[in-house]
């Protein structure tokens, strides 16, 4: 069956440093009803729902089947979840209208990093035997890859903080950012990373509404069609990667068909400015490419929800008119580890 | 708005888990100070060693031994050592590639300051004093300005191997349980039941969660529901749990509280266990500083009908 899925609505929070005040649900509800509300539909008219979360953020455990209360699951509804940013959810859900069992999907993914601390707690998905006792922060694995990158000729300090000023020029223009303006590039984290090479921590949470054929057509006046996704996985070792390089990302591209005609907007998932070099030269993007126009994940980056976000914001660009034809990329793990592409096109005009 | 609650939350766990055999060489290797790589089908010598080619997925057994010296490939100056990591003093992580080896091993490189730290400059093993079998029998590298050092040529079946590590974990939280959890906390200290009700179906929910997970909407009314309640099902516990001074048996019951819309759960005392039934009118019994009901007891009232509570099974 060769079916044409299109995102037809995306809603995002207003990310902030902490929501201590609600708990997961009532973070996620208002998402959820505010992308419904862009379509029309009710919960009981979704074909399937389908989430990204982590426990480890929030320290509690199945914490998702408590966030299912904010979507209305009884009577019984079709949904799974995946312990991935929800941009794996939304491959899910496409993989799911694909084969026709659905003609709309519910994609939502959310994460508060601000019970925990979030640099330690990503230590927990690295290699349990040989990487995971060492406890490397995330800003630290970060770091090797950011200078392997200044070794190799391929950036240096003042090229990192002009992508880190030019994400957050670019985030004033959004509304739900949280990190956006002026921002001084900082003192080390871990160096050669500053401050201002490294993302917010956050919590958020995001939602995009997926159909299927003419009912995407019913439901959004210019669809963001998905010509195609795919995601690929890096070997788990670092010792073994060239971390200047992303292979996975880029063949990933190819199986989504990126490279078929050029794109006009790329909104790649960097945490890391120096994470933002190595997806443009995998890439193979040039200056003529609107890179994060969003501001991206230097200004607003929860944890699990903001590869979501990439295709969300690329698809909210496409129905607005300022994109034809949009790549989406959400990253998890170190140093780009797993590596997920989407392409976009609007209708032709 | 009342202020949320907060409160310390640790988890932490000791992962214990099991090795194969590349895994198993490699650890007890480290613990008789041998660093052990394994070579893949087109001759590559990967440190650290895995069971399989990360290239070709083919099955890898061939153990070698490798240096303890090498050539750092990549470093990050960490001036803020984090708790748990391999020092405690400012270190670069480096990943090392080394003598022998065609891959790199991720560790903690002890060196004065970044100025002392390029890519490229040699380093060794520094030994731990105490070496369990462990990643972290490596305490650290360190700057070395000599040739590569030679092999050990030590057997590669060793004596009492490791089979296993416990990994401890801890990470700390502040947990928050939100809005609706909070006020439900909060009312509890004051002996008091509070649920929200569904501004769509206008069922009540005890606890509150924030969210009619029927209906998928927000609920912030607020409604006092009991104290009293009605047993709509239990259960008899027989077994004894760890740490619990509750003689068994005892009743374990689903408890509608009147003018809820679903039951919670609490034990049943006062009563003989083998009394207690569907319908037993009961209420919260309260000790002295807790936060929640200790129990239920018997209200001495007549059992409620069945059609009053059928629903709240």
């Amino acid at each position: 069956m060769n079916r044409e899925i299109a995102v037809v609505a995306f809603a995002q929070t207003d990310h902030r440093r902490t929501s201590e005040e609600f708990s997961e649900v009532e973070m996620l509800m208002p998402v959820l009803h505010e992308v419904l509300a862009q379509t029309g539909l009710k919960t009981a008219d979704i074909g399937f729902t389908c989430s990204g979360s982590s426990d480890y953020l929030a320290g509690r455990a199945f914490s998702f089947t408590l966030a299912l209360d904010g979507v209305g699951a009884w009577p019984p509804i079709s949904e799974s979840h995946v312990e991935m940013d929800g941009a794996w959810a939304l491959y899910e859900a496409w993989t799911k209208l694909l084969t026709g069992d659905a003609d709309t999907a519910l994609v939502y993914s959310y994460g508060k990093s601000s019970p925990g601390p979030l640099r330690d707690v990503l230590t927990r998905q690295l290699d349990p035997y040989y990487v995971a006792p060492l406890w490397p922060d995330s800003v630290a694995l970060a770091a090797l890859q950011a200078q392997a990158l200044i070794d190799a000729g391929d950036t240096d300090e003042p090229a990192l903080a002009a992508v880190a000023a030019r994400s957050r020029t670019d985030a004033t223009a959004n509304s739900h950012a949280q990190l956006r303006g002026s921002v001084a590039h900082g003192d080390y984290v871990v160096r050669p990373l500053r401050t201002g090479d490294c993302p917010p921590i956050g919590d958020g949470a995001a939602a995009v509404v997926l159909a299927a054929g003419e009912r995407a057509r019913e439901l959004c006046d210019r669809p963001a069609w998905i010509r195609g996704v795919d995601h690929r996985i890096e070997a788990h070792s670092l010792g073994v990667r060239d971390l200047t390089d992303s292979p996975s990302t880029r063949l990933a591209a190819e199986r989504a068909g990126a490279f078929e005609r050029p794109v006009d907007t790329a909104e790649l998932h960097a945490p890391f400015t120096s994470q933002e070099v190595v997806l443009r030269k995998a890439l193979g993007l040039d200056d003529g490419v609107r890179v994060n126009p969003s501001g991206g994940a230097l200004a607003a980056n929860p944890v699990m929800a903001a590869g979501l976000i990439r295709i969300g914001e690329a698809a909210a660009r496409i129905q607005r008119g300022e994109s034809d034809r949009a790549l989406a990329h959400a990253t998890s793990g170190p140093c780009l580890q797993q590596n997920l592409v989407a392409v976009l096109e609007g209708d032709p005009r | 708005m009342p202020e949320v609650l907060k409160a310390p939350l640790a988890v932490e766990f000791p992962f214990t888990r099991s090795l194969g055999p590349v895994q198993s060489a490699f650890l007890t290797g480290l613990r008789e100070r041998v660093v052990l790589g394994v070579r893949t089908g087109d001759g590559r010598t990967l440190v650290p060693p895995v069971e399989y080619d990360p290239v070709t997925a083919e099955e890898i057994r061939d153990l070698v031994e490798v240096a303890p010296t090498g050539t750092v490939t990549t470093w990050a100056w960490n001036h803020a050592p984090r708790r748990d990591q391999p020092l405690d003093t400012p270190f670069a992580w480096a990943l090392v590639r080394l003598d022998g080896a065609d891959t790199a091993l991720l560790h903690a490189l002890d060196a004065p300051g970044p100025h002392a730290v390029h890519t490229g400059m040699r380093v060794r093993v520094r030994w731990a004093e105490e070496r369990t079998g462990a990643i972290t029998d490596i305490a650290c590298f360190e700057p070395y300005d000599g040739d590569p050092a030679q092999p050990t040529g030590a057997d590669r079946e060793f004596e009492d191997p490791i089979t296993g590590i416990v990994a401890p974990a801890r990470l700390d939280y502040t947990y928050s349980p939100g809005r609706a959890q909070s006020a439900y906390i909060n009312a509890l200290a004051e002996h008091r039941n509070v649920g929200e009700r569904c501004p769509s179906c206008h069922k009540v929910y005890v606890p509150p969660r924030g969210a009619c997970p029927t209906c998928g909407v927000a609920t912030s009314e607020q409604v006092e529901v009991g104290p009293h309640g009605t047993v709509t099902t239990f259960c008899i516990v027989n077994i004894k749990a760890k740490n619990l001074d509750i003689e068994v048996p005892y009743v374990y019951a689903h408890i509608a509280l009147d003018g809820a819309g679903l039951a919670l759960h609490g034990r049943i005392g006062g009563i003989p266990y083998d009394q207690v039934r569907m319908g037993l009118r009961v209420e919260p019994v309260w000790t002295e500083g807790a936060r929640y009901p200790d129990h239920y007891r018997p209200t001495g009232e007549p059992d409620a009908d069945y059609d009053t509570y059928r629903e709240l099974l």
